[in-house]
């Protein structure tokens, strides 16, 4: 038997990353980039898709806010919110490891 | 009205038709294919590269078992080079030592392994192989150690409901990332047997609430997909997302297909790839267009507000319950013959056989049986 899993949440010192049945690839024939997983694909807007790019097992979450933040010249706790929220969706559907 | 053709995104490839395993609602059609009938290394090769050029980002490779293919870690291999996912579709009996990791060395990305139950006695019983359940949880515990993610696979009848808490247990137990808890979808082998596997509707909703408990109190820990049972569906399912529109299949002698059981619908013609090419196939194959996009579509489809959600349903079923492959799919409330398949469903019940005692028609290369009194001979092992 293996040990029982939990459910991992969200926390600003979680370092998120892609587990390995999950990758981002360029697809020339669509001109777009596709998130690879089991069963799905899926095309993530502009800003998902910053957030899974820095999903890289080094960088923590609030890292990831603090940079997106000046990216976007937002407001960090907006930005938090957002990547928060989008983390916690991800890990629950185990596309994302914390 | 009518939209442009997109690209396919995901392919099936079922490599070949031989499996160690019988079980009686294989998708496979009822006329297997010998193995002399396969593509070989090279053209299955080809056929990958013009899908990945096309559009093509998954492959699924499977079969019949298509670890039976001496060539698939080359196969994999040829995928993975040109950045494709690899997810391979495996009854996970009879692998040879090193395989697996020999797969994960060559760039397989995920495995799924089938289970026919959650217990010893009902694998080796539904997949008519003694000694099957055991092999299965080696194989699930090779692939995690080779650092593979794995997705369990169940497919769900009459026999094996109850036990989707357990199929459930077993899918943790086994590290699993998923679990498809996948009721039996009615073509090939399965149609044939549609009286012997049938659940029955307390059952089934029995089943419905557990794996929506499951779901949320597995949040994060494991995911589980549901297939849900089109008999007792009030809307039918988008088949392979809308026929030809975003995914297709080959048979192992390279047909290429729209689905599993498009081979029912006799106007149809199919080609082969080798004949042509894939792209070609893909957009100008009369069968390919007969029932793409909307403009196919007779009432009530044609004005649903759900059209371009289930895309008209599942064509084959069409075929096999209204006699018209044009015909709204009759898992749909809003067909006119959807009574249908509650008679069925019913006469299923009826002619329930004690558990254990069940005469299935098992899954065999040659012995193709469509005469429907020969399906009433009991099975002999």
């Amino acid at each position: 038997m293996t040990a029982q899993r939990e459910r991992a949440i969200v926390s600003p010192r979680s370092v998120p990353s892609l587990p390995r049945h999950v990758r981002i690839q360029h697809d020339p024939v669509r001109q777009a980039f596709a998130v690879l997983s089991p069963e799905k694909v899926f095309w993530p807007n502009e800003i998902s898709l910053d957030i899974l790019r820095r999903c890289d097992g080094r960088s923590s979450v609030e890292r990831i806010i603090a940079d997106l933040a000046a990216d976007y010249d937002a407001d960090p706790q907006d930005v938090a919110a957002d990547v928060v929220a989008f983390l916690q969706e991800w890990s629950d559907k185990l596309l994302v490891k914390l | 009205m009518s939209e442009p053709t997109l690209p396919p995104i995901g392919m099936l490839a079922e490599l070949t038709h031989r499996c160690p395993l019988q079980c009686p609602y294989c998708s496979n059609p009822l006329e297997l294919l010998k193995a002399n009938r396969e593509l070989d290394t090279q053209t299955w090769l080809d056929l990958f590269l013009q899908a990945a050029d096309l559009g093509v980002l998954q492959v699924h490779l499977s079969g019949g078992e298509p670890t039976l293919r001496r060539d698939l870690e080359q196969l994999i291999a040829g995928l993975s080079a040109r950045g494709v996912y690899t997810n391979l579709i495996t009854a996970g009996v009879g692998i040879a030592e090193g395989r697996i990791e020999a797969f994960a060395e060559a760039g397989l990305d995920h495995l799924q392994l089938s289970f026919q139950g959650a217990r010893r006695v009902t694998t080796d019983r539904i997949g008519n192989h003694q000694g099957s359940h055991e092999k299965k949880l080696e194989t699930a515990h090779r692939a995690r150690a080779a650092g593979l993610p794995l997705t369990i696979n169940a497919p769900v009848h009459r026999h094996n409901i109850e036990e989707v808490p357990e199929f459930i247990d077993l899918a943790l137990s086994l590290d699993a990332e998923r679990l498809e808890i996948a009721n039996v979808q009615y073509a090939g082998w399965a149609l044939a047997n549609r009286d012997r596997l049938m659940p029955d509707l307390a059952a089934v909703n029995r089943q419905a609430d557990i794996v929506a408990a499951a779901r949320e109190r597995l949040a994060g820990i494991m995911t589980i997909d549901f297939v849900t049972p089109d008999y007792f569906a009030i809307y039918p399912k988008p088949c392979m997302g809308g026929w030809a529109r975003d995914a297709f299949m080959v048979a192992p002698d390279g047909t290429v297909l729209p689905c599993h059981a498009a081979q029912t619908i006799p106007s149809l013609r199919f080609e082969r790839f080798g004949d042509r090419k894939l792209a070609e196939i893909w957009t100008d194959s009369p069968a390919f267009n007969a029932f793409r996009g909307t403009d196919w579509m007779r009432e009530p489809c044609r004005s649903c507000e759900r059209r371009e959600i289930d895309w008209g349903g599942c064509r084959c079923q069409a075929m096999a319950i209204a006699g018209d492959a044009a015909a709204t799919d009759p898992a749909c409330v809003k067909s006119p013959i959807h009574n249908r398949m509650a008679m069925l469903t019913d006469a299923a019940q009826a002619e329930a056989a004690p558990e254990g005692n069940e005469s299935f028609i098992f899954r065999r290369i040659g012995s193709p049986q469509r005469d429907p009194t020969r399906a009433l001979e009991p099975a002999r092992r």
